[in-house]
């Protein structure tokens, strides 16, 4: 199923007609997971078989015909949770490493490139199926792929209403600018907290009245599937390469 | 497209969870089928729990619900959801997938019917409402009468005998009622239309019933009812400043 245009998630979908863009959903969804696994598996002191992983994940990027500076504007979303292992280096204890005028420890310095670099492979190969598959693309992959019914529907429904909650935070804040408020300074942020409550009652309201509307055409608590669509074989193969090339590059290394 | 079927409805009464206020107190009504009504009252008189009641979606208290002879129970409530079309009155709320398209889809794939006719049903609904070229649209991206049209669609492809629609006019222009009131007179199926919009209940039904309070106060034709302005003042109703009687709604 090739989404239509208006479809295509303004947050996430990059328009294109690469290789990677035709594969089928489940196809890349199968070979993200099977990346990620075994990125994860390789040991942090393999350096090498990381940066040969990197280096495919570059490849992929490049096929994909996706932008550097896209990949790295998204990449900065794993910032708040890769910022801790930055202070690793300097929290650890056991053997210490002078580094100029500061003494680290090697065991977190280890630590520290071993979170750094697998969230960024892993936050990376995520992007590039995200920037190459339309949304409802992606939950159709995911329910061929058997993932439960309940987790499909949450992931559609954020991004459903993702742009209905977005609107309705901004005519919250209208609201408050109408009448007089100018946040500048945090001390003044006491009604956008409490407009985030008003919101999740809100957006809680909405959830019942959606499901209301989706009960009274029928609905049992299955999303229905209206246009199965198989892959091929090779399809599998082919999105699963960079999880083989990974998988051979560390039995490489590890029997070097 | 089937024609209607009759609506019946006895003794019903509903109270909310946690309030011992019944917001419908013994209702009896009748609408025959092919007929279109108009549901008016003021805010809080029960009109949109009366209309949950009728597609099952509020669970029975008390009293009966039947719908083309079959009566509202736990074994009918598929069938009855396929028989009656719930409009809501905010189209946000009925268009939840990503394409208008989709969102058509939604019923007939619930019902469990074949691809091939799930599209036809798809195409013939979305023109049904003059809304083929927005199939592949995302509902965010529509206008509220562009929203109202597909909200309709996504009850007409199940095929329903009647169709329920609340406040159909809210957030509407005023090309947009007409356009609106022009399409239900071309549908079949018996109407129960809620609204506060007395213009466009004279547009569209033959028949008026006022609930206030729970109960059904007034049940006469429309005509009459707008022309007795004691009545309408009773029940918190009124008809727009400027407007008369005569005028094309």
């Amino acid at each position: 199923m090739t989404a239509p245009h208006s479809l295509q998630h303004r947050h996430l979908h990059q328009h294109g007609s690469s290789r990677i863009h035709q594969f089928t959903p489940q196809a890349k969804l199968a070979g993200l997971f099977a990346f990620v696994i075994v990125v994860a598996l390789t040991p942090r002191e393999a350096v090498v078989a990381l940066l040969l992983d990197a280096c495919v994940l570059a490849i992929v990027v490049a096929t994909a015909r996706l932008r550097p500076g896209l990949v790295l504007g998204r990449l900065a979303a794993i910032l708040p949770f890769i910022t801790f292992a930055f202070f690793l280096p300097f929290v650890g204890d056991g053997e210490q490493v002078d580094v100029g005028p500061v003494a680290l420890s090697v065991d977190g310095l280890w630590a520290s490139w071993n979170i750094i670099a697998k969230a960024t492979m892993g936050a990376t190969a995520s992007i590039i199926v995200t920037a190459t598959t339309p949304i409802p693309d992606l939950l159709a992959g995911l329910t061929r792929l058997r993932v439960p019914n309940a987790i499909v529907g949450i992931i559609g429904f954020m991004f459903r209403y993702l742009d209905l909650i977005v609107d309705e935070l901004a005519r919250m804040r209208r609201a408050m600018v109408a009448r007089g408020h100018d946040p500048r300074w945090l001390w003044q942020a006491r009604p956008i907290a409490s407009s985030a409550g008003a919101l999740f009652v809100r957006t809680y309201e909405r959830g019942e009245r959606v499901h209301d509307a989706m009960a009274a055409r029928g609905f049992t608590g299955a999303m229905p599937e209206i246009e199965p669509q198989t892959s091929a074989r090779s399809e599998f193969l082919l999105a699963l390469m960079p999880a083989l090339l990974a998988a051979l590059i560390l039995g490489g290394v590890t029997l070097v | 497209m089937t024609a209607g079927a009759s609506i019946e409805i006895t003794g019903l009464s509903f109270a909310y969870p946690g309030s011992s206020r019944p917001v419908l107190d013994q209702l009896d009504m009748v609408v025959p089928a092919g007929e279109r009504v108009a549901i008016l009252g003021p805010n809080g008189s029960g009109k949109t729990t009366l209309a949950l009641h009728l597609n099952g979606v509020l669970p029975l208290q008390a009293g009966t619900v039947s719908v083309g002879g079959l009566p509202l129970g736990h074994e009918t409530l598929g069938e009855i959801r396929r028989k009656v079309g719930l409009v809501f009155q905010d189209a946000n709320d009925q268009l939840f997938m990503h394409t208008v398209g989709e969102d058509v889809a939604f019923g007939p794939a619930n019902l469990g019917l074949p691809r091939d006719e799930i599209e036809q049903r798809v195409t013939s609904a979305l023109s049904a409402v003059s809304a083929t070229h927005l199939a592949d649209t995302t509902p965010h991206h529509l206008s509220g009468g562009e929203k109202r049209r597909a909200a309709i669609a996504t009850v007409l492809s199940m095929d329903p005998d009647v169709l329920v629609l609340d406040e159909p006019t809210s957030g509407l222009d005023p090309v947009g009622r007409h356009e609106l009131a022009d399409l239900l007179a071309t549908l079949p199926q018996t109407q129960v239309i809620i609204t506060h919009d007395l213009p466009f209940a004279l547009a569209t039904c033959t028949r008026a019933v006022v609930l206030d309070d729970g109960h059904m106060c007034v049940d006469t034709d429309v005509e009459t009812l707008l022309d007795d302005s004691e009545l309408l003042a009773a029940h918190r109703l009124a008809l727009p400043y400027g407007y008369r009687r005569t005028d094309t709604p």
